[in-house]
């Protein structure tokens, strides 16, 4: 259950909620390799929360872990309160989360529209026989589907390319895609591995917006990884800083900027 | 004047015209949008009582008789029945361009002293958000989109449904009111007031009458034998004449289907999906959709490139004819049929042209060669030359009478006249009521018997009856040494290169004339592709050698042909340059209709011009650009300065005379 006694209204009107998930003294290591050493902090109900840190800092491992890719060897995973047990990731999909790639993972052959709509998957209930008849139960329900596809597609604004094959676009239209993809699961909770990634000045603003309206709109709690500064202290409500696996710094981002350890860590400091 | 008003039929206001298409064609479709993938319908009963609870949400809300109502966004049914249900409480709708910068809103907005704005989406909220404080007489704003709204301040702010919410819950205390103001409305209500771009100084606000709108759609209509059941595709800016005229003026005449695409981009796949029977575009349409068929057609396999190159070659030679109705031989007309079933219906079937019945091109000058080959196809593209102050309609070109080089006769009830200076006056019924609070303008324009002053320069072709325009009165001038400038026409011949975007002229009261040019990014990068040759930008494009020399070939042809008239053969290009970056309606270089401002130009690239006549062969500028959000950057380039080949002898033939 959800503690709500945290809960408040930012300034621009949107209501954070209490906890949804809590990670509590995380350590991953891969063999001797320690990528993330003790780490705990929260993601609350309806916010946008940014991981960032140097190259190799663990943000990406961080996020496997709360996808539930990674099982960390020490610490625990608290989902709605609850300590999640290790799961395959279709099950951590029906748990209502829904996450997008660094190196976009997308179905090249196929359409705009059939990679979206694979998003919807989970929602689909007819077996396999009456699907490929696609008669009765199978129809509405592939109906239905599309129905909040295209409304995902309006959205996102990609439908003039609703019926081109993947392969053929661009990079910052892809990265929309995938976007499109995992939000199709309808997901509670979003993660984002570096969408901004290799996109230019504009490109950079329109996801930033989307970004932004998804949360509006839907009230999806998001947790992101980015390396833009500008755009992670725009769009966030609270930041963590790692750093060789560590966390140094955590809070808004006016706290977070003006943390020396953080400082150190992104501009540089003579160790003696 | 009299008999207009029984010729409408008691039709004299847009309300009255839903009415009876709600009565008459009830269960016809009105207005289809595709949203969320799907084509999204409404037929003239729906439509009917959409605009009425809108119209109460109207009143409910406060609109008053003669208010303004401002209303930005692309085009979409809801925004349609905005300007209709603005009618129906006797306010003015007023609609704006939807990319004019948030300066450009200011100014219209304030000059018209709007009360009310409706807009489409969150971009345009914001755009008039930011200049409210300006605008001392906005009192409410209505929204379509909800998107991203929700956190705005919604003292002002109204979502679209919301109002036609309130106003179907006051239905039965309102309706009343409604009715009474709607049947005040007659021929003499004003209909729309339209802002003319203006290619200088500020817009000014065309007052449109219904007299005005509905008497140019019967007649235009009856001209092209418009039915009830046309389709037509609308995605023209909302604000310009022809778009009013079309999607609201005959649509609600005729009572046909008015389609909007899902979206700007995605405007290609829509008009292939509705496949309109009555369509209209400006030039570049017609340019972008041929190039992009000849583009598709290098990727084609060998056996379908030969296929449709030979057929199109004989289209080219009988196609036209066949059209018009003139005599063709029998194994031209069988080669024809067959050409038709293997090529010209496929390709017209892809490019949304497999219904159409009637087309027409206007706004600028359309090279003979697209012209001709869309004819050719059997497509009945025709022209027409129209202003707003005409509510469109001056000359349009009958069916079986149609010519790439000129406009048309005199659309029906319209008068025309040349004066000495061989500037073209019209009047019509559609001639405008007056431009909104400027007396002088109105007074300069049109005089005491309703002659309006186009601004053209034109004359009717001896024989044909035909009028044939040269170029604007006030851009013709005379050269050093006497003889005509008349710029227009030489950059048209420039402009149908297809590497060539936009080009100025310039050359009054000099002695030679020099260009800027523009080329094209679409052609020219798909020509820079299959050459290998790398850019990075449009200033590196434009200024590479390769594309210099054949923008020269270009020039020296169009020089050759200039030559061959013996009135403007001075108008020959001696030098000119690649300019650095593209003319942009932002930098206030064009009109937001892509005309070029002549003086603005001149103004601007002052220091070009002065090296384009001063003999050097290079030239460094800096250039001041808007970007599209408002900001404000600049470009350095040094520019190639090129000589083209002149026509020897001309010059002087001319001089001589």
């Amino acid at each position: 259950m959800l503690d709500n006694s945290l809960s408040y209204v930012t300034d621009d009107g949107r209501t954070i909620g209490g906890v949804v998930m809590e990670m509590k003294n995380i350590t991953l290591r891969f063999g001797g390799v320690v990528a993330i050493q003790d780490i705990s902090f929260d993601i609350r109900e309806g916010e946008i929360r940014a991981i960032i840190g140097p190259n190799g800092a663990g943000k990406s491992s961080m996020l496997n872990v709360i996808s539930g890719f990674y099982v960390p060897q020490e610490g625990e995973v608290l989902f709605h309160g609850k300590k999640r047990p290790p799961m395959r990731p279709y099950e951590v999909a029906r748990q209502g989360i829904a996450r997008t790639f660094q190196n976009i993972a997308l179905f090249e052959g196929m359409s705009v529209l059939d990679n979206v709509m694979t998003g919807r998957l989970n929602y689909m209930k007819t077996g396999l026989f009456s699907q490929a008849l696609w008669k009765g139960k199978a129809e509405a329900e592939e109906t239905e589907n599309r129905e909040v596809v295209e409304r995902i597609i309006d959205f996102l604004e990609i439908q003039h390319i609703r019926k081109t094959p993947v392969a053929r676009l661009p990079y910052g239209l892809k990265k929309r895609v995938e976007l499109a993809r995992a939000l199709a699961a309808e997901p509670k909770l979003l993660l984002l591995d570096e969408p901004m990634a290799g996109m230019n000045v504009e490109e950079k603003e329109d996801m930033s917006r989307f970004i932004l309206d998804v949360n509006d709109e839907f009230g999806t709690t998001i947790a992101l990884i980015e390396h833009d500064m500008g755009v992670v202290m725009d769009l966030s409500d609270r930041v963590v800083v790692m750093d060789y696996g560590k966390k140094i710094g955590d809070g808004t981002p006016d706290e977070v900027r003006n943390n020396q350890d953080v400082i150190d860590a992104y501009l540089g400091v003579s160790h003696d | 004047m009299a008999q207009m008003q029984t010729g409408a039929q008691g039709m004299q206001s847009l309300p009255a015209l839903l009415e009876r298409n709600a009565a008459q064609f009830g269960s016809a479709p009105a207005y289809r949008e595709k949203e969320f993938g799907i084509w999204q319908c409404w037929t003239w009963a729906e439509t009917a009582k959409e605009i009425e609870a809108l119209a109460l949400g109207l009143v409910n809300l406060g609109v008053n008789e003669g208010d303004f109502v401002a209303i930005i966004g692309r085009n979409r049914p809801y925004l349609y029945w905005s300007m209709v249900a603005a009618q129906a409480v006797g306010a003015v709708p007023v609609p704006l361009y939807q990319d004019a910068v948030a300066e450009e809103m200011a100014y219209v907005l304030g000059h018209c002293g709007a009360r009310f704005v409706i807009v489409g989406d969150q971009e345009q909220a914001d755009k008039v958000i930011e200049i409210q404080d300006q605008l001392h007489q906005f009192e409410h704003m209505i929204y379509l989109d909800p998107r991203g709204m929700r956190k705005y301040d919604h003292t002002q702010l109204h979502q679209f449904s919301h109002i036609q919410d309130q106003g179907r819950a006051a239905h039965d205390e309102l309706i009343g009111e409604l009715k009474k103001r709607q049947a005040k409305l007659d021929y003499d209500s004003t209909c729309v007031m339209l802002y003319t771009s203006g290619t200088t100084g500020k817009p000014k606000g065309v007052v449109l009458s219904n007299r005005n709108v509905i008497q140019s759609a019967k007649n235009s209509s009856e001209f092209d034998h418009l039915t009830q059941g046309e389709n037509i595709l609308s995605y023209l800016p909302m604000a310009w004449v022809g778009d009013f005229i079309f999607s609201i003026g005959q649509a609600y005449w005729c009572g046909f289907c008015v389609n909007c695409p899902e979206s700007q981009d995605t405007m290609m796949t829509d008009l292939r999906e509705i496949g309109p029977t009555y369509f209209f575009a400006p030039p570049r349409v017609f340019e972008g959709q041929l190039t992009n068929v000849m583009i598709r057609m290098e990727d084609a396999g060998a056996l379908k490139r030969k296929m449709f190159h030979h057929f199109l070659a004989h289209a080219k030679k009988v196609g036209g004819d066949i059209l018009d109705g003139r005599p063709v031989g029998m194994m031209d007309r069988l080669k024809y049929a067959l050409g038709n079933v293997l090529v010209y219906g496929p390709l017209k079937d892809t490019l949304g042209y497999g219904r159409i019945r009637v087309g027409y091109t206007a706004g600028e000058a359309i090279g003979p060669e697209i012209f001709d080959f869309y004819r050719s196809l059997g497509i009945n593209l025709k022209q027409l030359y129209g202003q707003t102050e005409a509510t469109v309609f001056i000359t349009v070109q009958p069916d079986g009478e149609v010519r790439a080089d000129t406009v048309g006769v005199p659309a029906p009830e319209v008068e025309i006249k040349i004066d000495d200076s061989g500037e073209i006056h019209y009047r019509s019924p559609g001639t405008f009521v007056e431009y909104f609070n400027n007396p002088e303008s109105t007074a300069s324009t049109k005089d005491a018997e309703g002659w309006v002053a186009t601004g053209d320069a034109g004359f009717f072709e001896e024989g044909s009856g035909h009028l044939r325009i040269i170029d604007r009165a006030k851009d013709v001038g005379k050269m050093a040494d006497g003889s005509m400038f008349a710029p227009k026409y030489v950059e048209n011949k420039l402009k149908f290169y297809p590497d060539i975007l936009e080009a100025v002229l310039f050359g009054n009261g000099r002695d030679r004339c020099v260009a800027f040019i523009n080329i094209d990014l679409t052609a020219v990068g798909n020509w820079a592709e299959r050459n290998n040759i790398a850019y990075a930008s449009y200033q590196e494009l434009a200024g590479h050698p390769q594309v210099l020399e054949s923008i020269r070939s270009h020039v020296t042809e169009v020089n050759k042909s200039v030559a061959e008239d013996p009135m403007l053969s001075g108008c020959q290009v001696h030098r000119f340059v690649v300019l650095h970056k593209e003319l942009d309606a932002d930098d206030g270089e064009m009109t937001r209709t892509r005309k070029v401002r002549r003086r603005i130009v001149e103004e601007k690239f002052d220091d070009i011009i002065t090296a384009l006549y001063d003999g050097s062969e290079q030239v460094s500028t800096v250039t001041e650009v808007t970007y599209e959000d408002g900001r404000k950057g600049s470009i350095k380039a040094t520019l190639t300065i090129v000589d083209a080949d002149v026509k020897p002898g001309a010059v002087h033939k001319v001089a001589a005379e």
